[in-house]
């Protein structure tokens, strides 16, 4: 099975070991992974502000270097939602190009979506020891679903002890571009999702997007914990990637 | 005042935010305790979206109906077609009666048009009788900051200043005191108002009635003890039958306060007749537009299945930050961010559309599916359209995209970009000012970031 691997743009330049631990993974699971080197973003910055021509123009790329994959993977909720719940949207008025998108999205998964339903990844290659409560990103918990899976997966890890924390399923407050036009509301969401992360007082809070990363550390250091750590479960569950930075 | 400099100054109010802190919860659990009584919670969403959406289809028809049926029954049909007409045919059919006191029960309609304050001007006294509205009403007519809990935002020991100053009595330090008191002042107005203001939170097409939803019984003594009632409500609350009401009363309080069923449940058909006990003489439907004709076929249609229940802003995150007066007009939260520049004009509340984090609490929770973050982001789009966006926001998207369409390009601005950033961090893990964003840095930092770009980095090992 051919998987094209889209690292999504904030993996890209922020995390890229987090694309190396999705690679890793998907290796471990079997799969012929392919990287399409000219990848950028899918379009969702443009989609969410109200340019659809700008997300438009990004959703066709993405389409022509991924639509010979058997499946697209992302480790991103929220990207592979925006491929598989709203490319269709932006196509709306072309059939042709509305039918080609509709094939892309219907094989498009979040990582760990892939790995347990699909790859059906069975031995783990990560070694992560601690305690670990997992924040449910909002686009790939009620747009694709992904609730069940990464924590299927962390099960399979002997060292790791996955607590539930109150508020699992609500917004941290990134919300994209949200986060700098109305940086005071975002960070007051933030405190809070921050706040149910400390009193579960676990080692990492671990999560499946990007955005939620960044704000949820930047968030937690502000408000002087030094201590919890930030992890994808990309990077829990692969453990050493290789391909340091 | 924009929303967003509104927004700041209830950030920084501390009595406010922990209120909103200690309400959250309520809402949210009540609820999902509520819902979890139906059998088949999904399905009952399901047909009450259809049911929503078949009316809506044939609006007109169903008001001809409504009309036919209300007015078969001793009641007149009035028509209106913004806050204007409303207050005028409001303050007209007063004349007519001699009405000097009007008791009135929960509206929003009334609050979009005015309507209080159209009646005092015309000398006639507007008495509020639900409680949370009489709280505003004589704490100097403050708004409401929620459409099912008016007074969300306040503390009982507001409330308490508020009711010793006003009604120059000792202080009270229990709700039930003081709501005790609250009955006494409202009993001699009840008794002595000679027309009673109702909404409606469902018109019945077959019957011609108005169903009302209410928990204080105020409700009741407002429709049945003057001579005149007058029900003001949008046009979009009208549905077919009686079977139709009770699919959407399956969800409303469950989804509104978390109860199986209001405490109060009201069907009002008609005028008194010779062997009712009770009743009004004279009854009024004021059917108000206000901008939800134009509504019907668009792209924004969805927005009319809207029963009023509250729980997209119970469950908002923005909403649950700032509370409902940040919103600035009558309808808060992520129905407000919609209805508000519908009725009120795009131009007229930029911010409110993009006060949202997308992240569709407000959409799952929806007890007729409206799918509150799709029309957020189409009002979005209208804003790009109309060009009402910042240059600086539409330079920075034109960029993003020509940039992320010219791969080669990309690649060597993001290793730069990471670079900068990392350079920034001065050999720490994160940036605490950033000039680039200066907004995502007020109130936390911004992590750094590893210093390569993934692309880079996997065509050195491929």
């Amino acid at each position: 099975m051919r998987v094209g691997l889209f690292v999504t743009c904030l993996v890209d330049m922020m995390r890229p070991r987090i694309g190396f631990s999705a690679l890793k993974l998907l290796e471990s699971a079997g799969c012929e992974v392919t990287v399409p080197a000219a990848q950028t973003c899918c379009g969702q910055p443009g989609y969410n502000s109200g340019d659809r021509a700008g997300a438009l123009g990004l959703a066709e790329k993405l389409l022509t270097e991924f639509e010979n994959c058997d499946f697209v993977v992302v480790p991103s909720g929220s990207c592979a939602g925006m491929i598989r719940t709203h490319y269709a949207d932006l196509a709306k008025g072309d059939d042709a190009l509305a039918g080609r998108m509709a094939r892309l999205s219907a094989k498009t998964y979040e990582l760990t979506d892939f790995l347990a339903n699909i790859a059906k990844l069975e031995a783990v290659p990560g070694n992560f020891r601690g305690s670990i409560a997992y924040h449910d990103s909002c686009a790939g918990l009620r747009e694709l679903g992904v609730k069940a899976q990464p924590r299927a997966l962390l099960a399979k890890m002997p060292g790791v002890r996955l607590t539930e924390m109150a508020g699992a399923e609500e917004c941290c407050g990134f919300g994209g571009a949200f986060s700098v036009k109305f940086g005071e509301i975002s960070a007051a969401i933030a405190e809070r999702k921050c706040e149910g992360i400390r009193a579960a007082n676990v080692d990492a809070v671990v999560l499946g997007d990007l955005g939620c990363m960044l704000n949820i550390e930047g968030k937690l250091r502000r408000m002087g914990d030094e201590k919890t750590r930030v992890m994808h479960v990309a990077e829990v569950l692969a453990g050493d990637p290789g391909g340091k930075a | 005042m924009h929303f967003k400099a509104r927004a700041g100054q209830k950030l920084a109010d501390v009595v406010l935010q922990e209120n909103l802190r200690k309400a959250k919860s309520k809402f949210v659990d009540m609820r999902a305790r509520a819902i979890a009584e139906l059998d088949d919670f999904e399905a009952t969403r399901e047909a009450a979206k259809v049911l929503r959406d078949r009316t809506l289809d044939d609006l007109d028809l169903w008001l001809e109906r409504f009309e036919l049926e209300a007015t078969r029954r001793g009641a007149t049909v009035l028509w209106a077609k913004d806050g204007a007409e409303v207050c005028q045919r409001v303050v007209d059919i007063a004349r007519r009666h001699g009405v000097k006191k009007v008791t009135k029960s929960k509206s929003m309609l009334s609050e979009e048009a005015g309507l209080n304050q159209a009646l005092e001007d015309a000398g006639i006294q507007p008495v509020e009788t639900d409680l949370g509205e009489y709280i505003l009403q004589i704490n100097d007519n403050e708004p409401p900051s929620h459409i099912i809990a008016p007074v969300f935002h306040k503390r009982k020991e507001e409330v308490s200043a508020l009711f010793a100053r006003v009604h120059k009595l000792a202080a009270k330090t229990d709700i039930e005191a003081m709501t005790r008191e609250a009955r006494e002042v409202l009993r001699p107005h009840f008794l002595s108002a000679d027309m009673g203001i109702s909404g409606g939170n469902f018109l019945v097409a077959e019957t011609g009635s108005v169903a009302l939803v209410t928990n204080e019984g105020n409700g009741r003594m407002v429709t049945t003890l003057p001579r005149v009632h007058v029900v003001v409500t949008g046009i979009e609350k009208v549905i077919p039958t009686l079977e139709d009401l009770a699919t959407l009363m399956r969800l409303l309080p469950r989804s509104a306060t978390g109860q199986s069923i209001s405490n109060y449940f009201s069907l009002l058909t008609g005028v008194k007749h010779a062997e009712d006990q009770d009743g009004p003489a004279h009854m009024y439907f004021v059917l108000v537009d206000s901008g939800r004709a134009d509504l019907v076929g668009g792209e924004f249609a969805e927005m009319l299945r809207c029963i009023r229940c509250g729980a997209c802003m119970n469950h908002c995150p923005v909403y649950q930050a700032v509370g409902g007066h940040a919103y600035g007009w009558v309808y808060p939260g992520p129905m407000g961010s919609i209805l508000t520049p519908l009725f009120a004009g795009i131009e007229n509340a930029v911010d409110l559309p993009q006060a949202a984090t997308l992240c569709n609490q407000c959409g799952v929770v929806c007890p007729v599916k409206i799918p509150l973050p799709d029309l957020l982001r189409r009002l979005r789009e209208k804003q790009v359209e109309q060009r009402l966006r910042p240059t600086a926001e539409r330079l920075a998207l034109t960029a993003w995209a020509w940039l992320a369409r010219h791969p080669a390009l990309y690649a060597l601005a993001t290793r730069i970009g990471v670079r900068y950033l990392k350079w920034l961090a001065g050999g720490e893990d994160r940036i605490r000012v950033l000039g680039l964003a200066p907004e995502w840095t007020l109130g936390r930092d911004f992590p750094a970031p590893e210093g390569k770009t993934f692309r880079e980095l996997y065509a050195q090992k491929h």
